[in-house]
């Protein structure tokens, strides 16, 4: 095989090995716009939050995985709690800039709690996987991006099952499909809200804990990643859980490819900017994503 | 005494002030502010031009988001547009800065034209998310366009100079800043007295009736990014000025939500809240550097978590006022006016 193809296979690899971490934090905010409309911008704060939360029990409290992890995922929960209770639920109804502003205001506690706790320097994260490549055919493959993406399959399969087996998961479709519908059906609305913020919440968080471990150390730059949220959703399609999954991994793919052969085109950058110039395409051609519900009103 | 609002005639129902208190406290105003660069130490001196140069920045974007109900993330890119037409044309072109900001405003309002384009067939969430990517694209545009704009190394701006003055201290850019705030602010207060101002407020009460009346959406949809862009232009330039190098990491992401949360707290859709909005944002850190100054006593570590402690209040602000006080610091302003208004006879 030659080199090109080598080349561009392990660029497509990572690709989707951070795709798959997009997947997940498009997955949390497909999920809140589906049952509350609301959209979240700070995703990249939520995944901080994972991050940050996660290195602070392994590390400098010194618990091992099994407990540091539900602590976590613990505290997850109850910041999806607080945010859904304390700050979105007063605010339904309200116009679309209240709310996206409101989440800007979450998003700035957030950093803001996290900044003055533990400080803004670098973090090394756990090794939580051998840094030691091995060879995928030709293609040289870092076990961390492998792991993340087996993650993130177990993740996402996990929750495929939870929406379409269990009770609560089928009390979010309903929601999500129709509120009124499913309110005079039994459906506990205001439940759901809160759900669909925890369950954001978490995948958020396990986000960052892959995030962390792919990187290697968990910084304030995590939460810029986060915006990568949008062009994944709007090219999946914003209420589409598939669509989020498909677009996370497309995009992840996307940014490495486009970095990879224009960086040295271009000189730079391309990686951060490909996807928003994919965005806005999308957006003006076909504005409900590959999956959406074609609903979108056109003035 | 006056005890009520009551108009008579058209005429009395279009004027700006009812009474002449306002008028009044605005000349009071305007001649503190003619004195004040003589007295205040250079510290608030600096503080106020910042003030400026906000207010005329969250004037622009009230008129596309709180008057045009265009929702516009992407502010930070038009004041770095204008920041840097600014310094180019006159670091390359040998402008003098009369010139150079004008212009400047001219480019930034073709720039907004542009980022426009997608609100004739986006609106809200969706035209939030187009110009949050338009940001992006804009900001990459800047950190590689290095002929021009030397990357994320930044410009140095030339000293301004007025008349063979040089405007070379605080004192001296605080008449510059505040000569374009006095007009920007009036500019804005009339034109919502206008056909453009009142097809504004129309699209943004209901874009689909506003149509049927008769409203060109494609014609002031762009208007109102034209006009709000050239502001952010008139702002970056002041901008460049006020603090001499610009690079591209000052007109962050971070920036245009500062701008959102100025017209959030001030006000949306009052040019007064614009004002107030722009003096609380500012302020803000500097309050908290205060406070820190005096806590090093007893905390000595105070100055390292300020700007933890400024996202933390900052965002408490913005959720506070969205849900007690959604319109905002002119609404609180308008309520204790109007309660002194009608004192004692209140009810």
């Amino acid at each position: 095989m030659g080199e090109h193809v080598v080349f561009m296979l392990q660029l497509i690899i990572t690709g989707i090995a951070v795709g798959g971490v997009y997947s997940l934090m498009a997955l949390g905010f497909v999920l809140i716009f589906k049952a509350s409309a609301v959209v979240n911008f700070g995703p990249g704060e939520l995944v901080l939050f994972g991050a940050y939360v996660s290195w602070a029990t392994i590390l400098p409290m010194k618990l091992p995985l099994y407990v540091a992890l539900p602590i976590t995922l613990g505290v997850a929960i109850l910041l999806g709690l607080v945010i859904e209770r304390g700050v979105l639920r007063p605010l339904i109804g309200e116009p679309i800039i209240s709310v996206i502003m409101v989440t800007f205001g979450v998003a700035s506690v957030i950093r803001g709690v996290l900044n003055m706790t533990w400080g803004s320097d670098t973090r090394p994260f756990p090794v939580l996987f051998s840094q030691e490549p091995f060879h995928l055919g030709p293609v040289p493959v870092s076990p961390v991006h492998l792991w993340s993406f087996v993650g993130v399959l177990v993740l996402l399969a996990g929750f495929s099952i939870f929406f379409k087996y269990s009770l609560t998961g089928m009390a979010m479709r309903a929601t999500a499909d129709n509120q009124q519908v499913a309110q005079s059906l039994g459906v506990s609305v205001k439940r759901v809200f809160a759900l669909s913020w925890c369950v954001a919440t978490v995948v958020s968080t396990l986000g960052g804990i892959i995030l962390g471990s792919v990187r290697g150390g968990v910084d304030f730059s995590l939460a810029d990643l986060g915006l990568k949220v949008f062009p994944v959703v709007i090219l999946g399609g914003l209420d589409s859980v598939a669509g989020a999954i498909i677009g996370g991994v497309l995009i992840g793919v996307l940014e490495n490819l486009s970095g990879g052969y224009l960086d040295p085109v271009l000189g730079g950058g391309v990686k951060e900017v490909a996807p928003f110039v994919v965005l806005v395409i999308i957006l003006m051609l076909r504005p409900y994503g590959l999956f959406g519900k074609v609903e979108i009103e056109r003035v | 005494m006056q005890c009520g609002g009551f108009r008579i005639s058209y005429r009395g129902d279009e004027r700006i002030f009812d009474t002449a208190v306002p008028i009044v406290g605005i000349v009071l105003v305007l001649a503190v502010l003619a004195v004040v660069p003589y007295h205040a130490t250079t510290y608030w001196l600096d503080v106020m031009n910042r003030i400026g140069i906000a207010i005329i920045g969250a004037i622009g974007l009230n008129i596309l988001v709180g008057y045009t109900g265009q929702i516009s993330i992407g502010h930070a890119a038009f004041l770095a547009v204008g920041a840097y037409a600014t310094a180019i044309l006159e670091i390359n072109a040998g402008l003098p800065f009369y010139l150079a900001i004008p212009l400047a405003a001219l480019i930034t309002a073709g720039f907004g034209l542009i980022f426009g384009i997608p609100s004739l067939r986006l609106k809200g969430l969706y035209l939030a998310i187009a110009t949050l990517a338009a940001h992006f694209i804009a900001t990459y545009g800047i950190i590689h366009w290095e002929r021009l704009t030397n990357g994320v190394l930044g410009l140095m701006v030339p000293t301004a100079t007025v008349f063979g003055i040089p405007l070379d201290s605080d004192a001296r850019v605080f008449y510059l800043i505040f000569a374009l705030v006095i007009p920007a602010t009036f500019f804005a207060k009339n034109l919502f007295r206008t056909r453009v101002g009142r097809a504004f407020i129309a699209i943004r009460d209901r874009d689909v009736a506003a149509g049927v009346m008769g409203v060109s959406l494609y014609r002031y949809k762009l208007l109102a990014f034209v006009i709000s862009s050239a502001y952010a232009g008139v702002a970056g330039g002041l901008m460049a000025h006020h603090s001499r190098i610009i690079f591209p990491d000052a007109f962050s992401l971070l920036v245009a939500i500062d701008y959102l949360a100025m017209i959030i707290i001030g006000g949306l859709g009052s040019i007064l809240g614009c004002i107030f909005g722009a003096i609380f944002m500012t302020l803000l850190p500097e309050v908290l550097k205060l406070g820190a100054t005096s806590l090093t006593g007893v905390y000595p570590n105070a100055f390292g978590v300020i700007a933890s402690a400024r996202d933390i209040v900052f965002g408490f602000a913005v959720i506070f006022f969205l849900m007690y006080e959604p319109l905002g610091l002119a609404r609180i302003w308008v309520r204790i006016r109007s309660y002194w208004k009608l004192w004692p006879y209140a009810y």
